[in-house]
């Protein structure tokens, strides 16, 4: 039992369990205290110094967001005092930002913008120290631009690079005036470890760090007329996007999304939870493979087998565990999959010329951006995805356009590679991908369903950064009967530094596993650096339940039984791990430095 | 508040003893700790770094608490300008700075002490490292389970805050922490630790080995005991120098001063500028201005601008960086006094520029940004002509 402490807030009483902060505090009064370098998700920092408040008898004001309270302390949070400092911290921010505000991606969605609006501050009092400084714009990335002008020195990132994703891409450099958040030797972004991830660029509170964006070309390809684009759109975009649009987290706007889609003059309005499902069909073939190689033919396989659709903790592999490479499955990520078909089975399939076909995909991820950009991405004997554009991008386009969003009607998808099960959509939230595989695998293997109420595999399911599940498999068709009582272990994480967890322990021969799922980043792909800005636990939670929901109301729950997958085999593909398939859907990564 | 006292040498710290440390140490170990802490207590022996947190109640503090590992730091990385006492400490008499930490160590129930040392000391380091060797060997001969490493540092002036300390000595960069939670309870590797300047420790040693009542002989009731000081600027006598404390400004230039006095500033960069004005009226202690040892003079041939200007150069330089009211703040002090002096600001800027400082005094995370109010003010207000014209 937590004891509770007796405080008062601005001569208000209120009682919190021992342990918390005066923030927490102020909170539960209905008071939020203003806040920069403080974010839900990471360690507290104390760094900023905007929350900070009066506590009587302490010669210094305190920061509310790491200050412990205790038994009769008061505080005021608007005294003179703490009301003169704290504009005093916002105009110092001020006079070290670029604040051309209207030039800044991040405009009407900045913190530190929100702060000086509402204290009325402007950067007039001091000197603006922006034109004594020589900040370059870091592009050399195709996922994330870097602007040291913006910055406000919160550390957000940097906490947020080696506490949820235990990659450290972004660190403190030097001291005083010329202290800045830089790379290992200042390289470039492009050169160094870095998993593109974009989690940076979603706990900035600014615009230091961005997505690229490739908004203007992708206008310019629906504009040119002898373009044909297609445009793909992963599953965790539909439970978000509707938050850049005035709605609550977790609402689903799939169909009002395709519509807009098609009024923004995309050619053809398609659903990676297509790819998803074949990925599926490929991928728990594939893992089918390995076992039999190492159960029944005694041979040597690469066991356990790694999911690779998330292309964050593809290139944290190569560069952190490249001795790991061949234990991912092969299979392309859906959206690489979708791209490679665009550019062959759709162009043939309606008649054009794969040259004319512009491949646009819309992405809950930074990554994508790389991943698309990546030399291995060519088997259509094109690039096979063109553009990747963020959920945010797509919202700026939707609005660039003028249109209406909360007023569209529903669409459905198009033809040839649009349709889909609930089994795709699950690919966007940590653990989706294990029960997705897990319902078409069991299937393969038994004949049967997989023995759980209405097919929701609740055991993989969940926020904790590392799950594991077993699976007995009863029944089994003569051509798996090796397989026959067996448990199938599983384990699912996801966040970047939970997958080293768990990495670690699987090397170390503490745990073993048949087939283990890894999201880079925190909830998986519905909580990407591509996503609306903010996110929390408590959002990412809404997402969660909003892609649960988008299952079930599938008609069809299984990858397998798409008829879109379905079609695709028995006109172009042929069987899963065909030569086809290994021509386009498939291919190996090769490792990378560590430093 | 006048002190009757005029200067006082004293000559307790770099006095050849008559006992040994070991045997010193010997006697300790046959008392019990909370009594050796108590004679700490009875000395009201303050820090010698400069914030002045009574000794005994550090030690006290974190012999409370209920941990297994504990440790004690001996800070030796003077980097404050003008103080180059502990230097000297260290160089003449680095066994009563070993003595002070297994005394501490004994008190407290550490195991484990580091000295660290500021990089710009290397120097010191190959003979510190065979004089800790030699005392390691002969602790554990008495039967003392403490030993002593020495730790470089890097050549960052916030390293010397402890906590930024702490942070250096585990091997991250030198960020000072928040507090709560303190050293006593979590500090080193978070564990209770007690950190103390190379002087304290050395005075600690010397209450034990002399008892409180010869210590309290010296100084004032706020101020008990004797100083190192490190005196610089224009002085016939720069050097370090024992003194007693309670002396005024006024006693303490006449001794020191080379007849054209303008300025002292107290405690280093950090600290407060007392102008002639106010010679007679300061008293150089805990009830008056407290120092870590630093003593610039300033006669009429300096400019107080320049002065200040230079150490807000230093200070943003040294700044650590991760809090805004010390990182911003600083530049904006010395871009503000700039732009001053060349007419692009108003004199009236000097205000604003002076509650900026107010601000980081009490918004900013470690004493770095804490103490800007004190050299700026202190000139400002007392030289407001040489900042203007």
């Amino acid at each position: 039992m937590i004891k509770e402490v007796k405080l008062k807030i601005n001569n208000i009483e209120v009682c919190v369990p021992e342990g918390s902060t005066i923030l927490q505090a102020a909170k539960k009064l209905n008071i939020e205290l203003p806040t920069l370098c403080y974010h839900n998700d990471l360690s507290v920092a104390g760094n900023c110094r905007v929350c900070i408040v009066e506590v009587k008898n302490s010669r210094l004001l305190q920061p509310a967001c790491v200050f412990p309270v205790s038994e009769g302390i008061e505080v005021f949070t608007n005294s003179n005092l703490v009301r003169q400092a704290r504009k005093h911290i916002i105009e110092l921010l001020l006079s070290e930002h670029n604040a051309d505000c209207t030039e800044c991606y991040r405009n009407n969605n900045c913190e530190l913008q929100r702060l000086a609006y509402e204290y009325g501050v402007s950067q007039h009092l001091f000197i603006d120290l922006i034109p004594l400084k020589n900040y370059e714009k870091d592009y050399s990335s195709p996922s994330i631009i870097k602007d040291d002008s913006r910055c406000i020195r919160c550390q957000r990132c940097v906490r947020t690079c080696e506490e949820l994703q235990a990659v450290s891409a972004l660190t403190v450099a030097y001291r005083g005036e010329h202290m800045k958040i830089s790379t290992f030797f200042e390289n470039p972004m492009f050169e160094i470890v870095c998993t593109n991830c974009g989690q940076c660029v979603l706990h900035c509170p600014t615009g230091a760090l961005i997505e690229r964006t490739y908004i203007d070309e992708v206008w310019e390809a629906i504009n040119d007329p002898d373009k044909h684009v297609v445009v793909q759109t992963a599953p965790a975009v539909r439970v978000a996007l509707g938050e850049l649009f005035g709605y609550e987290p977790g609402e689903r706007v799939t169909g009002k999304m395709v519509t807009a889609l098609k009024l923004l003059g995309f050619d053809s309005v398609l659903d990676t939870n297509f790819s998803a499902d074949l990925t599926i069909i490929e991928e728990s073939n594939e893992l089918l493979e390995r076992l039999k190689k190492a159960i029944k033919e005694k041979q040597k396989a690469y066991l356990p087998m790694f999911t690779s659709c998330s292309p964050g903790w593809i290139k944290f592999a190569e560069h952190m565990y490249p001795e790991l490479l061949p234990h991912l499955s092969t299979c392309k990520s859906p959206q690489q999959m979708f791209g490679a078909l665009v550019k062959t089975y759709y162009a043939k399939k309606i008649g054009i010329d794969p040259k004319k076909i512009v491949s646009v995909s819309i992405m809950p991820c930074t990554a994508k951006k790389f991943e698309a950009n990546r030399p291995e991405m060519k088997s259509s004997g094109y690039r096979d995805v063109d553009y990747v554009l963020t959920t945010r991008e797509l919202a700026l386009m939707i609005k660039q356009a003028g249109i209406n969003f909360s007023k569209l009607s529903e669409t459905n998808y198009d033809n040839i590679m649009g349709k889909s099960t609930g089994a795709g959509v699950i690919f966007g939230v940590t653990g989706g991908v294990a029960e997705a595989a897990l319902r078409t695998a069991y299937e393969i293997i038994t004949g049967k369903e997989i023995p759980f109420p209405k097919l929701n595999i609740i055991p993989v399911r969940g926020l904790e950064g590392v799950r594991e599940v077993t699976i007995k498999i009863d029944g089994t068709l003569p051509e798996w009967d090796f397989l026959e009582g067996m448990e199938l272990r599983v384990a699912i994480a996801h966040g970047l530094a939970n997958a080293k967890r768990l990495i670690e322990k699987i090397l170390s021969g503490q745990v073993n596993y048949h087939f283990v799922e890894i999201m880079a980043c925190p909830g998986g792909c519905l909580g990407g650096g591509g996503q609306p800005i903010p996110v929390n636990t408590e959002i990412r939670k809404s997402r969660v339940k909003a892609i649960y929901e988008e299952d079930e109301n599938m008609p069809l729950r299984k990858s397998h039984e798409n008829p879109d997958v379905i079609a695709l085999y028995n006109e172009f593909l042929h069987k899963p791990l065909g030569h086809k398939s290994h021509e386009l859907l498939h291919v190996t990564y090769t490792p990378r430095k560590r430093y | 508040m006048k002190s009757d006292k005029v200067i006082n040498k004293v000559d307790l710290i770099f006095r050849k003893s008559e006992s040994d440390e070991i045997s010193v140490i010997k006697r300790v170990l046959e008392k019990k700790p909370i009594d050796i802490i108590n004679n700490i207590i009875d000395s009201g022996l303050r820090g010698r770094g400069g914030a002045g947190f009574p000794t005994g109640l550090k030690w006290k503090l974190a012999y409370e608490q209920n941990s297994t590992v504990k440790y004690v730091i001996c800070n030796a990385d003077e980097g404050e300008p003008g103080t180059f006492k502990d230097r000297e400490i260290l160089d003449v008499v680095p066994q009563k700075v070993l003595a002070g930490m297994a005394i501490c160590a004994y008190c407290i129930g550490a195991k484990k002490g580091y000295i660290y040392l500021r990089g710009e000391y290397f120097f010191l380091a190959n003979k510190l490292e065979e004089i800790i060797e030699n005392f390691n060997q002969k602790l554990k001969t008495i039967g003392l389970d403490f030993e002593i490493q020495l730790y470089l540092g890097s050549g960052a002036y916030v390293c010397g805050e402890e906590t930024a300390l702490f942070e250096s000595l585990e091997g991250k960069r030198g960020e000072p922490r928040n507090k709560p939670p303190f050293p006593t309870s979590v500090g080193f590797l978070n564990k209770p630790t007690v950190i103390n300047n190379v002087e304290t420790l050395v005075y600690a040693y010397i209450i034990t080995d002399i008892g409180p009542n010869e210590f309290k002989k010296y100084g004032t009731k706020d101020s008990r005991g004797s100083k190192v000081f490190s005196i610089s600027g224009d002085t016939p006598k720069p050097g370090i120098y024992e003194l007693e404390l309670g002396m005024t400004v006024e006693d303490f230039v006449k001794e020191f001063g080379d007849g054209d006095t303008k300025a002292v500033q107290i405690g280093g960069c950090s600290g407060k500028c007392v102008p002639r004005k106010d010679f007679a009226t300061t008293i150089i202690g805990f009830e008056g201005i407290p120092t870590g040892g630093s003593m610039m003079l300033f006669n009429s041939s300096r400019s107080m601008y320049n002065v200040l200007h230079n150490f807000l150069e230093f200070f943003c330089e040294e700044s650590c960086g991760q809090c805004t009211p010390c990182r911003v703040g600083y530049q904006q002090l010395l871009k503000g006094i700039e732009a001053v002096k060349k007419g692009e600001r108003p004199a009236s800027y000097l205000e604003e520029l002076k509650k900026l400082a107010l601000t980081m005094k009490v918004s900013s995370k470690c004493g770095l940004g804490q103490s800007a109010a004190n050299p700026f003010i202190s000139i400002v207000d007392n030289f407001k002509e040489e900042m203007i014209y």
